[in-house]
This record gives structure tokens, C-alpha cells and sequence, in this order.
């Protein structure tokens, strides 16, 4: 699998790249959109995971509506121009970013990937690893009817919640945007 | 299976690769002929400055926009967060049968509530 190796690489190292150019960048537009070429990256990493949901999710979310309520936020603020300037959180930031990543290295590491949830997997013992390790991969050829039959069968309470709190949100937008005008 | 998955992405993959080297190289090439002096290198203000459609351009880069937009901008997040949901349903919709439909009716109604709100409160409308 060359050419998979090689897909990798180009994005993980076009995502550290972009990602460092929205820290580094003083003209904060060029950095919201090198943000927006990070998402898209990631994006991509997923589809190589075979997370495919994962990644349709990153598209829509990310670089579809995060990123133009950042653009928009841009342009809606006075005085841009002037830039991005490094402030005294520098350092703090820099030792908070140095130990969130110690966490995550260490979940990563830490973590059996080869453990399914029964309820992904129905009908699997879970302290079975030879019969989990199939299922893993069974599982992971194809996310989406997974996650769309644990989201609709055996989550109907939560999922439904999310449209209440969906609506919670467009309701408190519309009320603080009206706050801002009058 | 996880071949042909792999596969279908490398389209895409083909896809990016194209629109990233045909501007690229056009520039590139642009370089290179003016190296080896065959294109002309003669600017003045009309021919180097931007233009959109050929118009002049007025004003700075930095327009501010309407704050009326944002409006829009948080209305589109939240229903492209519901398309989110939408998107596994569809994929399994033949599989999962008449109780989940009527579960993403009602997830849709509620949501539909939150529209006509914003309908009804005119925040739809351009003032």
C-alpha cells in the first residue's frame, strides 16, 4: 500500500504545515483560511482511518460552517488589518497546547483499539479479541449504516434530544443577535 | 471492499492533484519563460492593478460586512449540524423502516419549530 503511505504523509504534513500557519500568520484572514486547508486535511486522514462519516462530518461542520462563521467574524470585526500580535498568554499557551498533547499521546497509546462496545457489534463478546478483531474490521469497512442503526435504534432518546438542543441554539442566536441590534 | 473504497477516494485524490498543479504550473511556467527572456516584463499601474470583472476596485480590501449577515451565518450552522444527522439516515434509510422515518419527522418538526421562530420573528427578512 505505497500509494496510501504516500496520501499520508502529503496531508499529515500539510496538516502540521497549515496548522502552524494559522499560529504563526499575523494577517489573521490568511490564517482563518489556512484553518479552513486544515480541516479539509484532517478531513482526508479520516477517509484514510475509514471513518468516512467522520470525514462528510468534518466537511460539513468544519470547513463548511466553521469556518464561514470565522471568515464571517473576520469581517465583521473593526481594525483586522492591524494583525495578530503576540500577546503575554505566549508562553502559558504554549505549556497548556505541550500538555494537552502529553494527554492525548498518552490515550492514544494507552487505548485497546481492538475493543468493540457489544452494542456496535451485535451478538459479540467483547473478551473475545480473535472474534472482535474480525468484527473490528467488519465494522470499519463501512461506518455510516453502523453509526445510522446505533443512532436510530438504540439512541432514539439522544438523538432526539439534539434537535431540542438544536433548536435551543437557534432560538439563543436569534435572541442574542436582536440584543445586539436594539 | 476496502479497495474499492480506497479507490473511489483516489479520484478525489487525482481531483486535487490536478487543481493544484494546473495553477501552479501555469505560474511556474510563467517563471521560466520570463528567465529565459521570452516573456516581456514591462508593468505599468492599469495593467498590474486588481480588478473584479472589470471594474475598478473602490475603497480598501478590508470592507466590513453587513452585521445582518451573521444572522444568516448562525441559522446555516445549525441546519447543516441537522444535515449531519440527516446523512446516516439516508444511507440506511431501506434497512432501518418506518420507525426511524417517523423518528426524523419529528426530529425535522422540532427543528421546524426553530424556523418558523425565526420567520415569524422577521429575522429572515432584510431590514
Amino acid at each position: 500500500m505505497l500509494s496510501l503511505d504516500m496520501a499520508f504523509w502529503t496531508m499529515a504534513v500539510v496538516t502540521v504545515v497549515s496548522a502552524a500557519a494559522v499560529v504563526l500568520l499575523k494577517d489573521v484572514f490568511r490564517a482563518a483560511l489556512c484553518l479552513v486547508l486544515t480541516f479539509m486535511v484532517v478531513a482526508g486522514l479520516f477517509v484514510l482511518l475509514s471513518a468516512e462519516f467522520l470525514a462528510v462530518v468534518q466537511v460539513l461542520i468544519y470547513a463548511g460552517a466553521i469556518s464561514i462563521l470565522i471568515i464571517f467574524a473576520i469581517m465583521l470585526t473593526r481594525d483586522v488589518h492591524q494583525g495578530n500580535p503576540s500577546n503575554r498568554f505566549r508562553y502559558p499557551a504554549l505549556v497548556l497546547a505541550a500538555l494537552l498533547l502529553a494527554a492525548i499521546v498518552l490515550v492514544v497509546i494507552k487505548t485497546d483499539w481492538n475493543q468493540l462496545d457489544s452494542r456496535v457489534l451485535p451478538g459479540a463478546p467483547t473478551e473475545a479479541v480473535g472474534a472482535t478483531e474480525t468484527g473490528v474490521k467488519n465494522v470499519f469497512s463501512n461506518t455510516t449504516p453502523v453509526i445510522a442503526r446505533l443512532l436510530l435504534r438504540d439512541f432514539v432518546l439522544p438523538f432526539e434530544v439534539a434537535s431540542v438542543l438544536l433548536l435551543a441554539a437557534i432560538l439563543g442566536a436569534l435572541a442574542l443577535v436582536r440584543e445586539g441590534e436594539g | 471492499m476496502l479497495e474499492d473504497y480506497f479507490r473511489q477516494y483516489g479520484l478525489i485524490a487525482v481531483f486535487i492533484a490536478v487543481a493544484v498543479a494546473l495553477p501552479t504550473s501555469l505560474l511556474l511556467l510563467s517563471w521560466a519563460l520570463s528567465l529565459a527572456r521570452i516573456r516581456p516584463h514591462k508593468p505599468n499601474p492599469v495593467k498590474s492593478s486588481p480588478y473584479e470583472c472589470g471594474m475598478e476596485i473602490i475603497g480598501s480590501r478590508w470592507v466590513r460586512f453587513n452585521f445582518r449577515y451573521y444572522t444568516f451565518a448562525l441559522l446555516f450552522v445549525v441546519f447543516d449540524v441537522e444535515t449531519v444527522f440527516l446523512y446516516p439516515w439516508a444511507v440506511y434509510f431501506k434497512q432501518l423502516g418506518l420507525f426511524a422515518l417517523i423518528e426524523m419527522l419529528v426530529f425535522v418538526l422540532i427543528l421546524m419549530v426553530a424556523w418558523a421562530y425565526a420567520w415569524r420573528n422577521k429575522a429572515l427578512e432584510w431590514r
